[in-house]
């Protein structure tokens, strides 16, 4: 579960206020909103990426707003994937297995079973450079979900492919939810894209939630 | 760093005739450039060159060379890669003045540093460190010399590299399950490779040319602090002119090949700043 409670937050100039909402766990959320509504922000803040003012993030029964990104268990996949250039796919997949000290043995499974769910199995020993958009937001995913998060937070994660590409990763993200059983937080602007993914949708108008 | 594609669409006649005005007016000075070293060739042969270089002095003044620009480069990348992070990801009270700070030796007169470096090692805490471990006229002062101008190109360098990285990466790091120290030695240290080679490049080639501050701070005495800049200054100031246009033809060479090295790894550095002092 994902609660919300009456969170203040800025990013320069703009300001979020008194927003508050919950999403159960295991449902799939979609927050809406126009550009500059202050839908990153909201996620930056629930992932501990950005400094609230007031208020607080709950995540299941835990205050989670004085905790660090790490601590937090939760994945995040930026609008941009963010991969990181140096690694080959198969260790942007176990990045946060690694970190975790995972075993040798344990991650390789891990990461084959997390690149059969996305398709990504011929690609794991490639560099990420030549890799097409749609290739990097499954790694941008894949890299997230690796370490089974309680929460996955999706900024925008479609918006940059064309329509086919999308539809093709609006279907994958609806059966990887259920299979992983994760809370999903998806930000977009593509009503379309919310009406095939939503358990529930959140609107975002001038720093404040609407239902 | 991306180059905008160069266009090669046929060109009209209009346009053919301002990229002309404009080769001829920029093309004077790579013509300039071409001359002076077309000129330093002509003046001596490979015999000249080879004799020239087998002198014990200008051997000493190679390998001293390369042992204080090899030490001054590790140095400044010891410096330049967690202050140029800092300064491109955080701003912290006194970030403006440490910005400048570390930018005034680019463009202080280089025997103004030389002097500074003297004068600060006249004062107590000055005295204190010679006591230990001779600076002044010796080669450790060749290497503060090199270094206090080199480590600025390197800050620079370093900076402009982390900030034109998005950020974004090492915060997805960090949900994953980095802390900040993490985040940097896993993500953004490596994802700057280029960087740091090019820093790494521009510091070396800067401190082969440094000539101002070594000759006040260090000197220019053979076998002791006569590195190859100085030993252009004392070939020509006994009228040894072949051996001086020997050494600088060797340090044409190394300065093309930083060049290159430099463009090979995308950093771009502003030319006239890395030019000898």
């Amino acid at each position: 579960m994902i609660r919300i409670d009456r969170l203040h937050a800025h990013a320069g100039s703009f300001e979020l206020r008194d927003v508050s909402f919950e999403l159960p766990s295991g449902l799939y959320g979609v927050l809406m909103g126009k550009t500059g509504s202050g839908k990153t922000t909201l996620l930056e803040a629930i992932c501990g990426l950005r400094w609230i003012k007031s208020g607080r993030v709950w995540l299941g029964e835990e205050d989670v707003t004085d905790w660090p990104p790490a601590r937090r268990g939760i994945g995040f996949v930026p609008q941009e994937p963010s991969l990181f250039p140096h690694l080959r796919v198969r260790e942007q997949l176990g990045f946060a297995l690694s970190v975790r000290n995972w075993s040798t043995s344990e991650q390789a499974r891990r990461v084959d079973e997390i690149a059969d769910w996305l398709g990504l199995r011929p690609l794991l020993e490639r560099p990420i450079h030549g890799l097409s958009g749609g290739e990097c937001q499954r790694i941008a995913l894949g890299r997230a979900l690796a370490f089974q998060p309680r929460v996955l937070c999706l900024d925008e994660p479609l918006s940059a492919l064309d329509q086919e590409t999308r539809d093709a990763m609006c279907e994958l993200l609806g059966s990887i939810q259920k299979r992983a059983g994760v809370t999903v937080l998806h930000i977009t602007h593509n009503a379309t894209e919310a009406g095939r993914l939503a358990d529930r949708n959140f609107f975002l108008r001038d720093g404040r939630i609407e239902s | 760093m991306k180059r905008a594609s160069t266009n090669t669409a046929p060109l009209s006649s209009a346009d053919r005739r301002f990229y002309a005005a404009l080769a001829v007016l920029g093309g004077s000075y790579g013509v300039m450039v071409a001359a002076l070293l077309l000129a330093d060739l002509a003046y001596t042969t490979p015999g000249h060159l080879w004799t020239s270089l087998q002198s014990s002095e200008i051997r000493y003044a190679i390998r001293l060379s390369l042992l204080s620009c090899t030490l001054t480069t590790l140095m400044s990348l010891w410096v330049a890669i967690p202050l140029g992070y800092l300064l491109a990801r955080r701003r912290f009270p006194g970030s403006v003045l440490v910005d400048l700070l570390v930018d005034i030796p680019m463009v202080l007169p280089p025997l103004v540093i030389g002097l500074s470096l003297l004068i600060l090692f006249q004062t107590a805490p000055g005295r204190m460190i010679e006591r230990v471990l001779p600076v002044t006229y010796a080669v450790p002062g060749v290497i503060l010399a090199q270094f206090m101008v080199s480590c600025a190109f390197a800050v620079r360098t370093m900076r402009t590299t982390f900030e034109q990285m998005n950020p974004r990466a090492e915060q997805v790091a960090l949900t994953l399950g980095c802390g900040r120290a993490e985040a940097f030695w896993r993500v953004a240290l490596p994802a700057a490779k280029r960087g740091v080679l090019a820093a790494a490049t521009l510091a070396w080639a800067r401190s082969l040319g440094e000539f101002g501050p070594i000759l006040v701070f260090a000197g220019a005495t053979r076998f002791k602090t006569e590195v190859l800049s100085t030993t252009v200054f004392l070939e020509l100031s006994v009228g040894n002119l072949e051996a001086a246009i020997a050494v600088s033809l060797l340090m044409v060479m190394a300065a093309v090949i930083a060049l290159l090295l430099l463009r090979r790894w995308g950093g771009e550095p502003n030319l006239g700043q890395a030019g000898p002092a």
